[in-house]
């Protein structure tokens, strides 16, 4: 028990002790700034602005927004033709043709917004190629997009111009993804992942050495590093972080812990750098880090004390390891299960599937709130969304129109807030999963009917939705149905927050500051924090309320009594 | 006098009844009040015509409540219309028309509270109108002759003549002739103004107002409902109301809200379904079923109007035009309900000092003798080189040498010798004796030419008043200069106070003046003021203006004056004075009707408390979703096993949904006098007033309905 506590705490203690020199980093960085690495990137970023022919021109925010989609669509056609023609490309050992088309579509589809949904099991659908050229290239630019649309937020909001969206995309590659990724991944191999292009090792059993067994294995190190960093999510193989050969052990899990959340907890100390005002954004950091540290308590409680049903069998109490690996334990794994459905990394170490109702409430609820920290550059965004709805709500009662850093909140910001916050949100989780609950024998393929199976079904399109990838298993996804519809979650929960931020940002940063006052409403005060943190609990959270109470609360109180 | 300026700038009705000419209509005894009888009576018989779907259609949140309305009727009518209920049809039949009832009430509620809203601003408005009724009005022809016609025929541009006894027609400037016009029905001072033509100040007269003596041609400078009074009506009677921009952001959110709740409860049924097919196998068809029962059209539609926010989306429309209504009570015209939000929204204020910061007259406040006299000998020169002048100094000065003991005996012979311009002095003959007083240099020249000598301590004495921000005179007998007075600027009493809790609410006052630098800097720190403009001109106010909205500020300024339209078009809030010019009025936003400009004080106050209300609401909507929530939800779904998340013990499904929709209904008029009379401003910093107001509304919000909701299900005789 308290080994487990001391893992979880220094875990977090880590995690919160890198932000402020990794987010001053990233300030120093789209600041143009002199960081330590300007000697080796200025001329590589000099050679792809001047083969891609990108121009450092200021952009408006329409601008950026179509920028971000034209080149996202030009990816996405790019891997979804590298799926479908893997069979006659090169680095295929074990000779994969292409998956269907919808696989791929989904597939494709998943990689370009970030999420990494996997419907499939990698060793056994995509060639090498495709996995590092396709869904390796997508986990850079698809992370580095969001982190590119992040920035040029913080900038409109501080009122700046919102920047360049090619210059963002390749300076937070080549600045902040690649050079860590290089590390990363050195320290990865150091601690036992492999990096192959050989094919499959054939090794005969221990039991029968008459008998081989062909193991997978691949080019995994650099694809593991980026994967968590990236807040991708996608597995080399298909049970994720679970597979020895992905997550080998506490060093390394420790590695993929931090990596994950590295990225939207440092993006709120580069606001507060942007913004000249550190102690705001400590404050919002606050935030997150509360929930976050609440949803583990309840986690780790509900693992730890295990299944009642179970504990009577086994008379005497033990903590939930099913669908779990042992290396990790009930609090590493619960910890990576918080972590990465928090961070809408979405890589697992452990069976969702498999954890106590407690967990489910939580993994869910992160997926609904997608602001604990939330999505790499998009949770930091979200976050910052709910300040200005929090300040639209309250902040009339102090009898001035509502302001934020200065500038007036209006017509245009509360459609825009409202609309990519509170509305797109349940749309892309709420009607889809309707509709399949709906006809529960032709579409779901639940594999636990009741309940929990309709937190199977909810918690799918939760993650495509908020672009988490993560699954909860169990269901039976690679349908026609499921890859198309979780599609629409994918697309419907990227691309129209991102617009919708970018125009906000861009509105804001033309909007005229009014200089504060002792009237002025100030946002950096605990309690105002407060009040955005109850503004976060009640329209962000309450909006699911039905669906959780039927899901996980139910099967909570279901497990408790003993029926069914 | 103290009391006249109350330190307090609460609007509640006993701070402001002391006040003249500021205070509120009500409290006045001139002006006709605003008749409230059958005010309710009407309100009652609005509610039910707003009901027409294209004035409903509106407000988006209390339209779909309505549309919920009709679907339950039906099903009450036919509880099966929607596919076959898992209840007692009768049962089911009887729950739905209570549900039926409760929304259409709910939409009532909403109209009243509007309505109400609505007639109060009627009724002012009719005070407003009463004193323009339809006259006759004598219309100058361009050949000369004059007809008669009724005055709404008049057009801008029209010249009518006005004789005594008779009320003006309209709008407009004189344009010939002098006459006294009885203004008290609109300004509530009794007494007369004189108009004439070409002064700036005194050529604009106002509709409805009385001439009493002699006669004057006006022309027209408004169409028929397109003066002041018009559009202030226009805008408290609330059908011409155009939604604020504020207004329409909250209206967006609601709308946004009211949108998400409709998914969330549209998805219900099939993720419910769902659960309940699972329960047929897995408990039984009594289970299935009991769950199907819990999400029946009508209780989704009972979960959705509980869910949108219907409180502030009710009493949205109440709160705006309330606040219109209260600025029309302060007797301020607005054209807009924009401009009484700006108020809300001003950093700046700027203001003159003359007439706003001190009393528009300086009063003799001491005697400082020169040339070895004595207090007394002063006083009595004083006294009468004053006797004849009847301007407020000179009153003041003879008061202040009558207090001294000073004595004069006029007799027969006195003379008085006026003003003027050329020779900037006044005084008395009396005897072949001369009592002068007026501006130093005049007096020192005189002097001379009488043979005197000027006495060397006047200038220390000049010098002295000037330092302490005073205006002085000089006085003498014949060539012996005496002494000089001390005219000083009286500032306002209550105004520093009122300035103290401008400064903690972070609004700046900045003082405009003709005075030079030294006098300015005096009265400035008299009255508190955070910055002042000495020697100003008229393009000094425009650029001040200019150059605080450089910085993003809002500015709100007072004019009367042709000089000052330009600002009063420029600055955010224009606050013009009835007694103003015609051009000042049309570029100012607001017009005083009682021309005192203090008012700019209690504009702002008026704004924060529209916002202030709206926020407070809006928030206490919100906050209400939790236990509205906590009361349905476990209750439809207890057959899902989560009966213990009713924490309140409700007795069943349907008594939660029925308690917590009556809650929702009752809450309406509940908060109605809330949101006409205003939520009660406090001068306090933004963070004060927010973590009070979120102490109130947000955790009041979050608490009153779970007693509310309790407490309605304990009394309901549903099981």
């Amino acid at each position: 028990m308290l080994q487990g506590w001391i893992q979880i705490a220094l875990t977090l203690l880590i995690l919160v002790a890198i932000t402020p020199f990794f987010g001053r980093y990233i300030a120093r960085v789209f600041m143009r700034q002199r960081t330590i690495l300007d000697s080796v990137l200025n001329p590589l970023d000099k050679a792809i602005f001047a083969l891609s022919g990108v121009r450092a021109k200021e952009m408006t925010g329409w601008q950026y927004a179509r920028a971000v989609l034209y080149s996202n669509l030009a990816m996405l056609v790019f891997i979804y033709l590298i799926f479908m023609l893997q069979g006659s490309l090169p680095f295929s050992p074990t000779g994969l043709n292409a998956p269907s088309w919808d696989l791929a579509l989904h597939t494709a589809i998943s990689f370009v917004t970030n999420t990494n949904q996997q419907h499939y099991s990698g060793e056994t659908t995509y060639s090498y190629f495709s996995q590092f050229a396709a869904l390796g290239f997508m986990m850079f630019t698809s992370a580095g997009t969001g982190i590119a649309v992040a920035i040029a937020f913080i900038r409109g909001l501080t009122g700046r111009p919102l920047g360049n969206f090619y210059v963002d995309l390749i300076q937070s590659i080549t600045r902040i993804l690649l050079p860590i990724s290089l590390v990363g991944a050195i320290l990865l191999i150091a601690a036992g992942i492999p990096e192959t292009l050989a094919g499959p090792a054939i090794v005969p059993t221990l039991e029968n050495p008459e008998i081989s067994q062909a193991i997978a294995r691949g080019p995994v190190a650099h694809f593991e590093i980026i994967k968590e960093l990236g807040e991708n999510g996608g597995g080399f193989f298909g049970i994720n972080s679970a597979h020895p050969f992905e997550n080998p052990n506490g060093f390394t899990n420790l590695i993929e812990l931090v990596a994950l959340l590295s990225v939207p907890t440092s993006l709120i100390v580069t606001y507060g750098i942007f913004a000249n005002n550190l102690k705001q954004a400590w404050l919002v950091y606050s935030i997150p880090l509360a929930i976050l540290i609440g949803f583990i308590v309840i986690t780790t409680i509900g693992e730890y004390q295990g299944n009642p049903a179970v504990n009577a069998l086994l008379g005497g109490q033990a903590p939930n390891l099913e669908g779990k690996e042992v290396r990790f334990g009930w609090a590493q794994s619960a910890l990576f299960a918080v972590f990465t459905t928090a961070s809408m990394c979405g890589a697992v170490n452990s069976m969702h599937d498999s954890f106590m109702p407690n967990g489910d409430f939580v993994t869910l609820s992160n997926l609904f709130l997608q602001i604990v920290f939330g999505g790499q550059g998009t949770g930091t965004a979200y976050l910052f969304t709910y300040l200005i709805l929090a300040v639209f709500v309250t902040g009339l009662m102090v009898g001035r129109t509502p302001e934020f850093l200065g500038r007036k909140i209006e017509k245009r910001e509360v459609v825009l807030a409202s609309f990519l916050i509170l509305l797109v949100h349940p749309i892309a989780i709420l009607i889809p999963a309707a509709i399949t609950l709906a006809f529960p024998e032709q579409l779901a393929g639940i594999s636990n009917p009741g309940f929990h199976g309709l937190s199977q079904v909810i918690y799918e399109y939760a993650s495509a939705a908020a672009n988490n990838g993560s699954g909860f298993e169990g269901l039976g996804d690679g349908t026609l149905w499921w890859n198309l519809s979780t599609s629409f979650s994918l697309l419907a929960g990227r691309y129209i927050p991102i617009v919708a931020l970018l125009l906000l940002a861009d509105g804001m940063s033309r909007k005229q500051p009014v200089p504060a006052t002792a009237g002025t409403l100030r946002t950096d005060t605990a309690l105002f924090t407060g009040i955005t943190a109850g503004v976060i609990l009640i329209l962000g959270a309450l909006t699911f309320f039905p669906a959780l109470a039927l899901g996980p609360v139910a099967e909570a109180f279901q497990i408790v009594k003993g029926i069914g | 006098m103290n009391t006249r300026f109350s330190t307090s700038i609460s609007t509640s009705t006993s701070t402001h009844a002391s006040r003249s000419p500021g205070g509120r209509r009500d409290d006045r005894k001139h002006i006709p009040k605003a008749d409230r009888k059958g005010l309710y009576q009407r309100a009652i018989r609005a509610s039910f015509t707003k009901l027409n779907p294209r004035v409903a259609v509106r407000n988006p949140v209390m339209f779909v409540v309505w549309l919920g309305t009709i679907v339950t009727l039906l099903v009450t009518l036919n509880p099966n219309l929607f596919g076959t209920v898992q209840a007692e049809i009768g049962k089911q039949r009887l729950l739905n028309g209570i549900i039926t009832c409760i929304l259409f009430f709910t939409v009532l509620f909403a109209n009243f509270a509007e309505a109400v809203a609505e007639g109060r601003g009627k009724a002012q408005a009719d005070a407003l109108r009463s004193t323009r009724s339809d006259m006759v009005a004598r219309q100058l022809l361009p050949d000369g002759r004059i007809q008669e016609i009724n005055s709404t025929e008049l057009r801008r541009g029209d010249q009518v003549k006005v004789i005594v006894g008779d009320m003006i027609p309209a709008d407009g400037e004189v344009i010939q002739g002098i006459g006294s016009v009885d203004e008290s029905a609109i300004t509530g001072e009794s007494a007369p103004v004189l108009k004439q033509t070409g002064t700036d100040i005194a050529s604009s007269v106002t509709g409805g107002t009385r001439l009493l003596s002699d006669e004057l041609i006006v022309r027209i400078t408004a169409d028929p409902g397109q003066g002041f009074i018009d559009r202030m009506i226009a805008l408290v009677e609330g059908a011409e109301r155009t939604k604020t921009p504020n207004e329409i952001a909250l209206t967006v959110l609601l709308a946004v809200l009211t949108q998400v709740f409709l998914i969330v409860v549209a998805t219900t049924p099939a993720i419910s379904g769902y659960i309940a097919g699972f329960l047929d196998h897995a408990v039984g068809a009594a289970a299935g079923n009991s769950l199907r029962a819990g999400t029946s059209i009508a209780i989704l539609i009972s979960l959705l109007v509980a869910l949108i926010p219907t409180t502030i989306g009710g009493l949205l429309s109440a709160i705006g035009i309330a606040g219109m209504d209260r600025v029309a009570q302060f007797n301020v015209i607005a054209t807009s309900g924009r401009a009484v939000e700006a108020c809300g929204d001003v950093n700046t204020l700027v203001l003159d000092k003359t007439g706003t910061i001190t009393l528009g007259n300086r009063l003799a406040d001491e005697f400082i003798p020169v040339n070895g006299h004595s207090v007394q000998e002063v006083a009595h020169v004083c006294l009468a080189a004053s006797v004849f002048d009847e301007t407020p100094e000179g009153r003041s000065i003879v008061q202040l040498a009558q207090k001294l003991g000073a004595k004069f005996d006029l007799d027969e012979s006195a003379e008085g010798i006026e003003f003027s311009a050329r020779t900037r002095m006044s005084g008395t003959d009396l005897n072949g004796q001369e009592f002068r007083k007026g501006a130093v240099d005049a007096i020192k020249g005189f002097v001379r030419s009488r043979g005197g000598q000027v006495p060397t301590t006047l200038d220390e004495a000049y010098e002295q008043v000037s330092r302490m921000g005073g205006t002085p005179l000089a006085v003498c007998q014949g060539n012996e200069i005496y002494g000089v007075i001390y005219l000083k600027d009286i500032v306002k009493p209550g105004l520093r106070e009122r300035f103290d809790q401008l400064r903690r609410m972070g609004v700046k006052t900045i003082m405009l003046t003709g005075d030079n630098r030294i006098t300015a800097s005096v009265i400035a720190k008299e009255a508190g003021v955070d910055d002042f403009i000495a020697e100003a001109t008229p393009e000094d106010k425009i650029d001040v203006i200019r150059s605080e909205q450089a910085q993003g500020k809002l500015v709100a300024m007072t004019g009367d004056g042709t000089n000052d339209a330009p600002a009063l078009a420029q600055a955010n809030v224009g606050l013009a004075m009835n007694s103003g010019t015609q051009a000042a009025k049309e570029a100012a936003n607001m017009v005083d009707l009682d021309s005192d400009p203090t008012k700019l004080i209690d504009l702002v106050t008026i704004g924060k408390q529209l916002l202030i209300t709206r926020g407070a609401l809006t928030t206490f909507s919100v906050a209400n979703d939790i236990a509205k929530y906590f009361a349905i939800i476990p209750t439809i779904f207890a057959a899902a096993g989560i009966g213990a998340l009713n924490i309140m013990e409700l007795k069943s499904a349907q008594s939660a949904i029925v308690s917590a929709l009556i809650y929702n209904a009752l809450i309406i008029p509940v908060l109605i006098p809330l949101a006409l009379r205003g939520v009660q401003f406090r001068p306090l910093t933004a963070d004060q007033l927010l973590q009070r107001n979120i102490l109130i509304y947000g955790l009041g919000g979050i608490i009153a309905p779970f007693i509310a909701i309790k407490a309605i299900d304990l009394v309901l005789p549903l099981s």
